[in-house]
């Protein structure tokens, strides 16, 4: 079996989903003949055909739009946005249709689409290149977030979202792309969308992540255990709908929780996690919930990228606060 | 009324249009070395190829006259008058860049000179460039702005939104289509449908199809459309045909053309060339100012990216400045 890094995955899950579905089509910028700017569909025009891969014009708000009018009417688009900065034209199309489509028409209508975006700073890119607004979407009633932290999760959690009924936006971390390789057998198996992954178990404090934010976690895990602490690690993969069962029920445990995204820190993913701790899971809280963030600034331009983004001596120290506290 | 045209150009200002030009092609190719050397981060696009369409239209417009550009914006910023060194600490990210280092190659603005920014997203400049010339209109300036737009960016709804309301606003608006036939990978060949000129007709704007690589030629195109616009008879398109000579962005691979319709383009169609060639053909000016020229430029650049190499990178206390006024 060999080994594959994420964005290879992406394109193995993509390849096997066309090739048990032919509903299956990719649409994009740049996605046909040059096989897309990070090589995610690379191979796909010449295997299937440009009728299922079709490079687009260059019109973000058309490809989310369209997609939209091929879900409802019988096709599976699998749409890629270059960059995540470039899919805010795409929000008045996903928000004000697809994620309600199903809620609009009583479930006559459904929206079976995948919005595929490379995201996340860490590869010296200017602002629309490098951002994490994963909560807006996360924010819209009828929108699936699903962000891969590893290969295998890519490609399951990728066929899953291809196969599910409902619009799901699929972010991948693309600092990540080409980090590690993992063997990952195409076997078309697919992950569920709806429980985090638990990747280290612990018993003194839960960090809870996803994205390429979860490289940098289990590293602190890692140093975390030199010092006699043990962490347990959650990926929370599936952003919306949120499992929050598996992350009160490691809580309960632990008592202690840091929540570490790159996204800016004001209204972020974390937010919402430690409100639901708060909400439902007080008592077993030893200490503040507390989150190691980006900054609510522009994500910056590489010089100060490192200043920006949480690494490991944040959120260590962090940490540290947590378990002197109590 | 005639526009007046290139050719009947004072000396002084042949000099100056050449020079634009030749900042550009040298910042470029800097540009372009340095990024492979491994000295600039983040992500670069390049204008080589297509100063005479930055040139041919900046040589019309003043400091209150507003251009928005595109993600292939530094041939614009420095034929609007950005300052050169400023710009290359921009690209390199540092302190004293342009945009203190905050904005990079693809979005370095200069308000003093009317350079409303290069821009990350295509099709962001138009409607931006809609609002300007309201602006303009509304305050009296007398300026006109102008929305450098690629044949990608012809394609956004951003785009065509903005010409429709220019049209029926009676805007002193100018929208320049870029065509160098490539949106990325995509050819505009095959992406755009109908044609500019039709686009342009189909919302009741004059339009004109100019070739790129003639400074003149889009000289003459752009007096006639600026000039419309400041006499208050609303906006215009013009359609330049031109060729970027790197790829889309600096490590691109470039599948989708061959090599030698890069080098015919190059050997052929060379703005830079067709001007020298031009000029002093017709005794205009003489190859020893041309090359006079050309060598204060190159040193000029030489020493924007020795300075930019020099220059101190932004601290932290920088990261939460700009977001809010008050913060």
């Amino acid at each position: 079996m060999a080994e594959v890094n994420l964005v290879e995955a992406v394109n193995m899950a993509l390849a096997r989903a066309m090739e048990e579905d032919d509903n299956v089509v990719v649409l994009g910028e740049d996605v046909g003949v040059n096989g897309g700017v990070f090589r995610a569909t690379v191979g796909l025009l010449d295997r299937f055909g440009k009728e299922r891969v079709m490079d687009t014009p260059l019109a973000e708000s058309l490809i989310a739009g369209m997609s939209i009018g091929m879900a409802a009417m019988g096709l599976k688009p699998v749409a890629e946005i270059q960059f995540m900065g470039f899919i805010y034209p795409c929000v008045d199309q996903l928000v004000c249709h697809a994620s309600r489509l199903r809620n609009r028409t009583r479930g006559r209508l459904g929206c079976p689409m995948v919005l595929r975006a490379p995201f996340g700073g860490g590869i010296h890119a200017p602002e629309h290149h490098s951002e994490s607004t994963e909560a807006i979407f996360a924010h819209i009633p009828g929108l699936r977030v699903v962000i891969p932290s590893s290969p295998s999760r890519a490609y399951g959690l990728l066929l899953a979202a291809i196969r599910d009924p409902d619009p799901v936006i699929f972010l991948e971390p693309k600092r990540i792309y080409r980090l590690v390789r993992q063997e990952v057998p195409d076997d078309g198996t697919a992950l569920p969308l709806d429980v985090c992954f638990t990747l280290r178990e612990g018993t003194d404090l839960t960090l809870v992540t996803w994205g390429a934010m979860v490289h940098e976690t289990l590293q602190a895990a890692d140093a975390l255990a030199d010092q006699g602490i043990s962490a347990e690690v959650i990926d929370v993969a599936t952003v919306k709908p949120l499992d929050a069962e598996s992350i009160l029920i490691s809580v309960e445990k632990t008592g202690r929780c840091v929540i570490v995204h790159e996204a800016a820190r004001t209204a972020g993913m974390g937010a919402e996690i430690a409100a639901r701790l708060c909400d439902e899971g007080l008592l077993s809280l030893m200490a503040p919930v507390k989150r190691v963030t980006g900054f609510d600034t522009v994500m910056p331009l590489p010089r100060s990228e490192h200043y920006y983004m949480p690494n490991v001596k944040r959120i260590l120290k962090t940490c540290r606060e947590l378990v002197d506290y109590a | 009324m005639m526009s007046p045209s290139g050719m009947q150009l004072p000396r002084e200002e042949l000099v100056r249009a050449y020079r634009m030009m030749c900042d550009i092609r040298h910042f470029e190719d800097s540009v372009h070395d340095e990024f492979a050397a491994g000295s600039i981060p983040g992500f670069v696009h390049l204008y080589a190829g297509e100063e005479a369409s930055a040139v041919g239209f900046m040589m019309h417009l003043n400091d209150a006259d507003r251009i928005a550009s595109t993600h292939r914006g530094h041939g614009h910023c420095i034929a609007k008058g950005c300052d050169v060194k400023a710009m290359m600490k921009e690209i390199y990210g540092r302190a004293d860049g342009l945009c203190g280092g905050k904005g990079g190659s693809m979005h370095i603005a200069d308000l003093t000179k009317g350079m409303m920014g290069a821009n990350g997203i295509v099709g962001g400049g138009p409607p931006l460039i809609c609002g300007a010339a309201l602006s303009a209109k509304t305050l009296k300036t007398g300026g006109v702005a102008v929305a450098f737009v690629g044949d990608g960016g012809s394609n956004q709804g951003t785009t065509l939104e903005s010409y429709n309301l220019a049209k029926v606003w009676n805007l002193p608006a100018i929208f320049v289509v870029e065509d160098n036939r490539y949106a990325e990978s995509t050819a505009s060949a095959w992406s755009v449908g109908g044609s500019q000129l039709k686009r342009a007709e189909g919302f009741g704007m004059p339009g004109r199809k100019v070739d790129g690589h003639d400074f003149f030629d889009v000289y003459d195109a752009a007096a006639e459309a600026i000039g419309r616009a400041r006499n208050g008879e609303g906006p215009s398109l013009v359609h330049v045909e031109t060729y970027r000579y790197y790829g889309h962005f600096e490590g691109d691979a470039i599948t989708y053309r061959t090599p030698e319709e890069e080098e015919q383009m190059k050997t052929q169609k060379d703005c830079l060339k067709i001007f020298s060639q031009r000029v002093t053909e017709t005794g205009l000016l003489d190859a020893s100012a041309l090359e006079e020229v050309e060598a204060e430029s190159r040193s000029l650049i030489e020493q924007a990216v020795a300075e930019a190499k020099a220059a101190p990178a932004p601290g932290p206390d920088k990261l939460l400045t700009d977001v809010y006024v008050s913060y």
